[in-house]
């Protein structure tokens, strides 16, 4: 018996030691994470107020300058200079990521929380659809689009066509939380009590859904991100919008690596992977977070 | 009967896949602002001069329309697109080497996809895989730490940046691999299967490390968790041995969620193929694309598109049918 309670206390400080350990190293992961954010949105937004130039605006400097203290990354083959092009490709590959995310986050929620709480017909059509967005792959989908409008679009609608295609994965998540908290007693309890569906689902599914909206949100960010670049690297976003995949885009096409430009190539590498690493490090710091708040990790 | 239940499902949910992405690429591109005809006779008119008459304009559209499938209201159009796609494998000739069937091209391609994505995604699976395990299993390692924030780092990179960094890395600034590939004609001897090796690595090593990272990661929490469970604790008291333990206990049961998340990643990572082949000039369907893309090849386009939803789906579904041999579950009920 002695011996059972000496095990049974072993095996919970066994247990609570690494989580602690890991909550500290989760904390760590979200400062990490956000301090990189916060350095490339202050950075991106507050740079451009003190430079008059258009960035995109071809020979504006002498083309090919080496690295010095006025050109703090060089210029280009077409006279840019590239700090600054690329301090505005991060700017608004961030605007468009953030609003990409606010449309997808709103939409999935919706499909997610109805589908998983109403359930029946409607369930399994929304469930197809998830399925199906799943399993379709978006990119040739998008250069089929890419082609089709010819650089003749605006960022809008690259914007448009990413929320059409990228709300899938967090609906799907979302409906899974909804079905199992649909059982839940206070659910019941509310039902019981002459709560309708929209008031069940905004306020007594929503509230435990949310924490996990802000690291679908911020993964969301990410994805739009991603998949705006890839398109613009190999030409068929809107190329003249300097974004993280643009200004590669115009590295490749003047064969950068050939004249020795490669600042003009590392540098957007650098930014990209800084800029993800933060974005992944708050989401799953975020996440972690939240769970061991709700008790569930 | 559950086991037959499950098939079934499974099989009509893979039709229902295919349906849904046909018709989604049939309308979408109606809807798009722009036309590729308008754009094709533009083209035809600058380079020809005032030397187009209309008429002939009129007719050049008219048998153009013929070609694309564009004659007849919507529906006629989309029964006529579903009929040829899926019963006759029909996308048409392909305008940028014309008479050619674009069946014929994109049937060439696909054995290069294929071959590389098959490679390279059980090599990131199963690598993956097997360091998250051991990475999970012996959690209290620094060695495990390590490889931990290695799959952190990995992971949110995008293909493309990967891509690039292998390229400059391996190619420009150690040069053991070409920066640009050249791909000799003619048959498969001994010396042409080494260049096709010689060639293929900086793809697929690209490839395998973007899998590589999220498995890494995905499997080590899985094994930590699987590793508290009260049969893994029971079984340690028993004196099951270290080593079997972890590959008997904790990795079978930690195996099934990473097929399923397998399952659902098929399609963002055929679309990292597609990119790496782009960026690496492999001569694949994503190039295949991109060259149509670019030359306004719309046939070609949209075949290698209704192509590509038809292999991921496939894959999906025969990931789903063997699935039943990993989860008795399944199996038994």
């Amino acid at each position: 018996m002695e011996q059972d309670v000496g095990l049974r206390q072993n095996v919970r400080s066994n247990a609570a030691s690494p989580a602690r350990r890991r909550r500290l190293a989760l904390n760590g992961r979200l400062h990490v994470g956000l301090t990189l954010l916060a350095i490339f949105v202050i950075g991106s937004f507050v740079l451009p107020l003190f430079t008059s130039v258009d960035p995109a605006a071809q020979g504006t400097y002498l083309k090919n300058l080496r690295i010095t203290s006025k050109h703090l990354l060089g210029t280009n083959a077409l006279g840019q200079d590239i700090f600054w092009y690329l301090v505005f490709s991060i700017r608004n590959s961030l605007l468009l990521g953030v609003t990409v995310s606010l449309g997808i986050t709103a939409i999935s929620t919706c499909m997610g929380l109805s589908a998983g709480y109403i359930g029946g017909w409607y369930e399994r059509v929304v469930v197809t659809l998830i399925d199906t967005f799943i399993t379709i792959p978006v990119l040739p989908i998008l250069i089929v689009l890419g082609a089709l409008v010819r650089g003749n679009t605006s960022f809008l609608t690259v914007g448009l066509i990413l929320v059409t295609f990228g709300w899938a994965w967090n609906a799907r998540t979302i409906r899974s939380m909804a079905l199992s908290l649909r059982e839940r007693e206070f659910v019941n309890m509310a039902r019981f009590s002459g709560a309708n569906t929209f008031q069940i689902i905004f306020r007594e599914i929503f509230p435990y859904v949310y924490a996990y909206m802000v690291v679908g949100f911020i993964n969301t960010i990410l994805f739009a991100i991603n998949t705006e670049a890839a398109l613009a690297v190999i030409g068929l976003s809107k190329v003249q919008v300097p974004t993280l995949g643009s200004i590669i885009f115009w590295a490749l096409n003047y064969n950068a690596l050939m004249i020795g430009q490669t600042a003009w190539i590392i540098a957007p590498i650098v930014a990209t992977v800084l800029l993800f690493l933060g974005l992944f490090l708050t989401s799953t710091g975020y996440n972690d977070l939240f769970a061991t708040r709700r008790g569930v990790a | 009967m559950g086991l037959v239940q499950y098939v079934l499902k499974r099989f009509l949910g893979y039709l229902l896949v295919l349906f849904i992405g046909i018709t989604i690429t049939f309308f979408l591109p109606r809807f798009m602002p722009g036309n590729p005809i308008d754009n094709y006779i533009s083209q035809v008119q600058a380079r020809a001069g005032q030397s187009l008459s209309p008429e002939a304009a009129q007719e050049l559209r008219s048998s153009l329309e013929e070609l694309y499938g564009l004659k007849g209201d919507l529906l006629t159009q989309y029964v006529n697109y579903l009929n040829r796609v899926l019963l006759h494998f029909d996308f048409g000739p392909s305008f940028t080497s014309y008479p050619k069937p674009v069946s014929e091209i994109i049937f060439a391609a696909l054995p290069w996809t294929i071959g590389l994505l098959l490679i390279t995604t059980m090599i990131a699976w199963l690598l993956g895989n097997l360091v998250g395990l051991v990475a999970g299993y012996f959690n209290k390692h620094a060695a495990a730490t390590a490889l931990e924030i290695f799959g952190i780092i990995l992971y949110p990179i995008p293909y493309y940046i990967l891509a690039l960094t292998v390229i400059l890395t391996l190619a420009y600034f150690f040069p053991i691999f070409p920066l640009t590939p050249t791909w000799l004609p003619g048959a498969l001897t001994f010396q042409q299967a080494g260049l096709i090796l010689y060639n293929s690595f900086l793809p697929a090593l690209t490839l395998v490390l973007a899998g590589f990272g999220w498995n890494i990661l995905s499997m080590k929490s899985l094994a930590v968790a699987t590793k508290e469970e009260p049969y893994v604790t029971f079984a340690r008291l028993k004196g099951v041995p270290n080593w079997t333990r972890m590959t008997r206990y904790v990795f079978r049961n930690a195996l099934l969620p990473q097929i399923t998340a397998l399952v659902l990643s098929l399609g963002t990572i055929f679309n990292g193929a597609l990119l790496t082949e782009m960026l690496f000039s492999y001569p694949g369907v994503g190039l295949l694309m991109r060259t149509a893309a670019g030359a306004g090849d719309y046939n070609l386009l949209y075949g290698a598109i209704t192509m590509a939803i038809i292999a991921v789906a496939s894959a999906a579904l025969v990931l789903d049918l063997i699935y039943p041999l990993f989860d008795p579950r399944i199996r038994l009920s």
